[in-house]
């Protein structure tokens, strides 16, 4: 049963991450996460050969928020906007406050004037920390793109 | 040489101002790409490969480009470096398959003929035939059918191949001005990949090398740059163009606790924006670890290479056409074996800053394609590039077009447009 109420907890987080992104509210995108931790999005060659680069590379919660003021006050792109198509996810592990799943997901593109276009497709390899009785917080997630090509440009996060 | 009797454009003549003037057809011209393949790519220019720590070993291998060719770039026995067309002799299809990777030999999927590292076909399946049926005429030259191969030179641990005989030594190609800024960087120590990504353009190669060489944009566009620092066109730093124009370097460098000056502002320029502040100022606080106080550094090799410092992380990019209107901008970042865990992790978050989504970088993702888009109908119009004069010579400042026009100068003259 704890099995499954933890698969709960974390499909329900995720539900409400790709929901926050999609629906443009990228100023909550940092609070999913833990104030120490790691983000980043990487491609799978670069994750099978262990090369630490990502494209995007974050240690802190301070640079998530950097982020979202960055594409809201600096940054320069044609407007767009995801939608993310989540899998369940699989192997969820408990180890004492802390679970780790992996969470394939694809994102969809849609910029103006353009139909809807596969973007990236991936999977989160992401490891949760219980931070209450039904709360789950983000403290490491890598996002592993499946192909290391990207289209354009890559503001919004996945 | 050039086919100077073949006109590099039929029908298509440049503007009288020279190098003032860039004609949109040269984005849009389906004749003038496939004569770019002969006349420079095949021509008598160097073209990046990959990094010498890419073929440490007998036998490592990598697949890449040179323009829109398939070429393996390999280590031998002998030691040396070697570059062959990825085109089977036989009936044409891709020997290499693999990106990377580390073989005794190279054998066609197709009809199993063979190679060996340098290049050079070794084995023809059933050269001689079924008991005695079928198989290749007797005296079938093997050595002669090998696939094309490239002169092979190294500089600072970067591999660069030419389909030319008559192409200048690589040292003398670059330059000794920009070479010393090659060394500047990679001088440092054995170089350690850090990770590798492609980022498609949706727009001609040339706009986007152009984009790399034109200092005036840089602290326009990027608002990022120009907010915190990292590059005003108001500080201290300059512009180095080689002779032949082809090549560039790009630099500035951050004094700290200086003046803004007024010249942003008082043009009501877009990019300056002084409320803007970090959460996380960390990742921005880079060393001088090269010693001389630059720390933005942005240099090119024509006609693809491409060398990026912004404070302690450095880049590779390779440019490469795919079609007239895509490009693939293949990012190699990297820091040096010698880095301590803290020095690694400096290099990590300022990546932040370049790539496919780069803080810094991600505008120039996107701005060749609104160039693309914008001169749909344009071929008869053209651009204007006219800061800082006509000059293709270095200046000590980067209000200037100048590195752009050498470009062209390059261009132009291995085209013989």
């Amino acid at each position: 049963m704890k099995t499954l109420e933890l698969h709960l907890a974390v499909s329900l987080l995720q539900a409400r991450y790709a929901q926050a992104i999609d629906d443009d509210r990228l100023e909550d995108w940092p609070g999913f996460f833990t104030e120490d931790c790691f983000y980043s999005i990487t491609s799978h060659e670069n994750h099978v050969r262990g090369l630490a680069a990502g494209i995007v590379w974050c240690d802190n919660q301070g640079m998530l928020k950097d982020r979202v003021s960055g594409l809201r006050e600096a940054n320069i792109y044609e407007r767009h906007r995801y939608r993310h198509v989540l899998s369940m996810p699989a192997t969820v592990q408990p180890e004492g406050d802390r679970v780790r799943a992996q969470t394939p997901f694809a994102v969809y593109r849609i910029t103006r004037n353009r139909p809807s276009e596969l973007f990236v497709t991936g999977c989160y390899h992401d490891e949760y920390r219980i931070t209450g009785e039904d709360d789950l917080k983000i403290a490491r997630r890598v996002v592993v793109c499946d192909s290391s090509v990207f289209d354009t440009l890559l503001a919004i996060p996945l | 040489m050039n086919d100077v009797a073949t006109p590099a454009a039929p029908g298509r003549t440049w503007p009288d101002e020279g190098l003032t003037r860039i004609p949109y057809w040269v984005y849009t011209d389906e004749a003038l790409r496939r004569q770019e393949q002969q006349r420079l790519y095949q021509g008598e220019t160097w073209n990046y490969l990959c990094l010498e720590a890419d073929l440490a070993q007998t036998g490592d291998y990598v697949s890449t480009f040179v323009g829109e060719t398939p070429v393996v770039a390999v280590r031998a026995e002998d030691g040396e470096l070697y570059a062959f067309e990825n085109r089977c002799a036989h009936r044409g299809a891709l020997i290499a398959l693999e990106n990377a990777g580390r073989t005794d030999q190279f054998t066609c999927v197709y009809h199993a003929w063979s190679y060996d590292l340098q290049g050079t076909l070794k084995g023809v399946a059933f050269e001689q035939g079924v008991a005695g049926k079928g198989g290749m005429p007797p005296g079938f030259d093997k050595p002669a059918h090998s696939p094309r191969k490239l002169r092979v030179a190294t500089t600072c641990g970067l591999v660069f191949g030419s389909f030319s005989d008559d192409v200048p030594d690589l040292e003398d190609y670059i330059g000794e001005a920009v070479l010393g800024r090659i060394r500047r960087i990679l001088g440092k120590g054995e170089i350690e990949v850090l990770g590798r990504f492609t980022q498609k353009l949706p727009n001609n190669w040339k706009l986007y090398f152009e984009n790399v060489k034109d200092s005036y944009h840089a602290s326009l566009l990027h608002l990022f740059l120009t907010t915190f620092d990292v590059n005003r066109l108001t500080q201290k730093g300059g512009l180095i163009v080689s002779e032949d124009g082809g090549n560039h370097v790009s630099y500035s460098m951050v004094i700290p606790d200086e003046r803004h000056g007024s010249e942003y502002r008082d043009q009501g320029i877009r990019s300056e924006n002084q409320d803007y502040t970090l959460h996380d100022t960390s990742f921005l606080q880079g060393t001088d670890e090269i010693g001389d106080g630059i720390t933005l550094q942005i240099l090119s090799v024509f006609p693809g290479f491409v060398l990026g410092q912004v404070w302690n992380s450095f880049v590779v990019r390779q440019v490469l056409p795919k079609g007239v209107d895509e490009t693939e901008l293949h990012w190699t970042y990297f820091g040096f074996r010698e880095d301590t865990p803290e020095q690694r992790t400096a290099r990590l978050k300022q990546l932040n800053l370049v790539g496919p989504a780069g803080l810094v970088s991600m505008e120039d993702g996107c701005v060749g394609g609104f160039v693309q888009r914008g001169i749909a109908t344009a071929e008869d119009e053209r651009a204007v590039v006219q800061m800082g004069g006509d000059a293709t010579s270095s200046s000590d400042t980067r209000a200037t077009e100048a590195s752009v026009r050498g470009f062209w100068k390059a261009y132009r003259r291995h085209m013989g447009l």
